[in-house]
């Protein structure tokens, strides 16, 4: 979980950044899309890079998940007897039971946003027009409810992040003592920063900065 | 007082169990939990019934025996205590109260509230010693300890083994208490030579056992008698890592 997650943050860092480009105009956020396929040209052949990203994502995705379900499954037998009294949470923390449903709204959030980003199945501009138009054209105010899904799966990749980060420190051995709350509160800011991140684009569309 | 309990009855390991209402009259706020039990008990031995089967034997919350789950809680509400030391005052005139056994599969039920926890002896067998010559007991000095290193280890030491953590934890994982007792002997000079084979040993009977997989929930410390700190974890997974490596 702790390294496929890892990967994983490390993606969703650099695609922060580069939707961020977005606020530099259509040139700048279309030129880097195309950079993002022709990077390393004519060393490798075109797309090389960005096909081995896309493999080493979609491994980490899956070994991710796989890592959840043997969890989940370990959990079930574990207690095959359930408690009767409802059990309130003792540790205060709402956001870690929300892991294994969340991750779930996550990954089908994933789906829908490559139909409609990458590929333009369900994009109103389809696969053909440009990177910048099909983000324009997504979050049409028109279709507030796609934005409103965006945000509602942001805010769940946020908490997702929230325990995840600290989680993932905690397995690796690091969290000891003074530096577990250290590196809670880095999860939490770091979790807020790039969830706001992500959404600044979808809201700058909605509210018409960009357009 | 007057109560109403809502209790787990089960003839055997065999029975499928369910649970019965009772209820209890002139209980004294100043009585601890298991003494309120005895009250009931009284009265069912009176009646002709069967007491309801419940451990317990220090009563004074070191011996790790009284475990049970009492309103959905590992022990009860009342923080870092055990249920021998959980007291009638902490509960309201005419409350209904539900009384369960620890839930795990490693922790079959024998009778009613009482659980065979013998999966942590077995993981204790499995490296929770240290190996040394017998014989007198050596000068308090002759192994220098660092302050802090005495000060972890007797806090993981404390563990006194009662299954709270395990019962409360959603993934029924006993990471908690298996942690404890790794750090409690490898942060002391006496536990190094099995340092390495002893946390990846008792890591590894903890698993066959059939607990389940930490996922840093925090409930387990949270009601954890001794409060034993996640920070054994931490240190359970930096041996273990190192070990594997
Ligand atoms: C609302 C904020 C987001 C916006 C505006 C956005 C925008 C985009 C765009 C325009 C693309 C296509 C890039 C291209 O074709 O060159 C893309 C791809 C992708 N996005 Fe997002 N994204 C956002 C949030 C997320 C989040 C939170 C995740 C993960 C949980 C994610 C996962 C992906 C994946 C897996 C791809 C495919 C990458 C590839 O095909 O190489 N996105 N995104
Ligand atoms: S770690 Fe705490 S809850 Fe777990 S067995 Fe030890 S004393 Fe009981
Ligand atoms: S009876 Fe010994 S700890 Fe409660």
């Amino acid at each position: 979980m702790a390294v496929t997650g890892a990967v994983l943050v490390l993606f969703l860092i650099g695609h922060m950044l580069g939707n961020l480009k977005i606020f530099l105009g259509a040139e700048s956020f279309n030129s880097y899309a195309e950079w993002l396929r022709t990077v390393g040209e004519p060393a490798v052949p075109g797309r090389a890079l960005l096909t081995i990203t896309e493999i080493g994502l979609v491994a980490a995705v899956v070994l991710h998940m796989w890592s959840a379900v043997s969890l989940a499954r370990r959990a079930r037998r574990a207690r095959p007897v359930k408690y009767a009294a409802r059990r309130r949470s003792q540790a205060g923390g709402y956001v870690v039971h929300t892991m294994r449903y969340g991750g779930v709204v996550i990954l089908l959030f994933v789906i829908w946003h490559l139909l409609d980003l990458t590929f333009g199945t369900v994009n109103p501009k389809g696969f053909h027009a440009t990177p910048y138009d099909r983000v324009v054209a997504g979050f049409d105010p028109s279709r507030w409810w796609v934005t409103a899904f965006y945000i509602a799966a942001l805010v769940m990749v946020g908490l997702h992040l929230r325990h995840g980060m600290w989680s993932a420190f905690q397995t690796l051995g690091l969290a000891n003592g003074r530096r577990r709350h250290l590196l809670r509160g880095f999860a939490a800011g770091f979790a807020a920063v790039l969830v706001l991140g992500f959404l600044s684009v979808p809201i700058a569309v909605m509210i018409g900065v960009v357009k | 007082m007057n109560l109403t309990l809502k209790v787990w009855r089960q003839n055997g390991p065999a029975d499928s169990g369910r649970m019965v209402t009772y209820q209890v009259t002139d209980v004294s706020p100043d009585m601890s939990f298991l003494e309120m039990l005895d009250v009931l008990n009284e009265r069912l031995i009176l009646e002709g019934d069967d007491p309801v089967a419940f451990d317990h034997d220090c009563r004074e919350g070191i011996c790790g025996m009284c475990g049970m789950v009492i309103n959905g809680v590992a022990h009860g509400e009342q923080r870092a205590t055990t249920t021998c030391q959980l007291h009638m005052r902490h509960f309201e005139d005419g409350a209904t109260i539900t009384i369960e056994p620890w839930r795990a599969a490693p922790f079959p039920v024998v009778k009613d509230l009482v659980v065979d926890r013998s999966s942590f002896d077995r993981i204790i067998q499995a490296g929770g010693f240290i190996s040394v010559p017998a014989g007198s007991a050596p000068d308090a000095h002759s192994v220098p300890v660092k302050k802090e290193d005495a000060d972890d280890a007797f806090d993981a030491a404390t563990c006194i083994g009662c299954g709270a953590c395990v019962a409360a934890c959603p993934n029924g994982s006993a990471s908690l208490f298996t942690a404890a007792k790794i750090t409690h002997l490898g942060l002391l000079p006496q536990g190094q030579p099995e340092r390495d084979s002893r946390a990846v040993a008792m890591v590894e009977q903890m698993d066959l056992e059939g607990f389940g997989g930490c996922t840093n929930t925090g409930e387990c410390t949270a009601v954890c008698p001794k409060g034993i700190s996640l920070d054994v974890i931490t240190q359970m997974n930096r041996d273990y890592l190192k070990a594997a490596k």
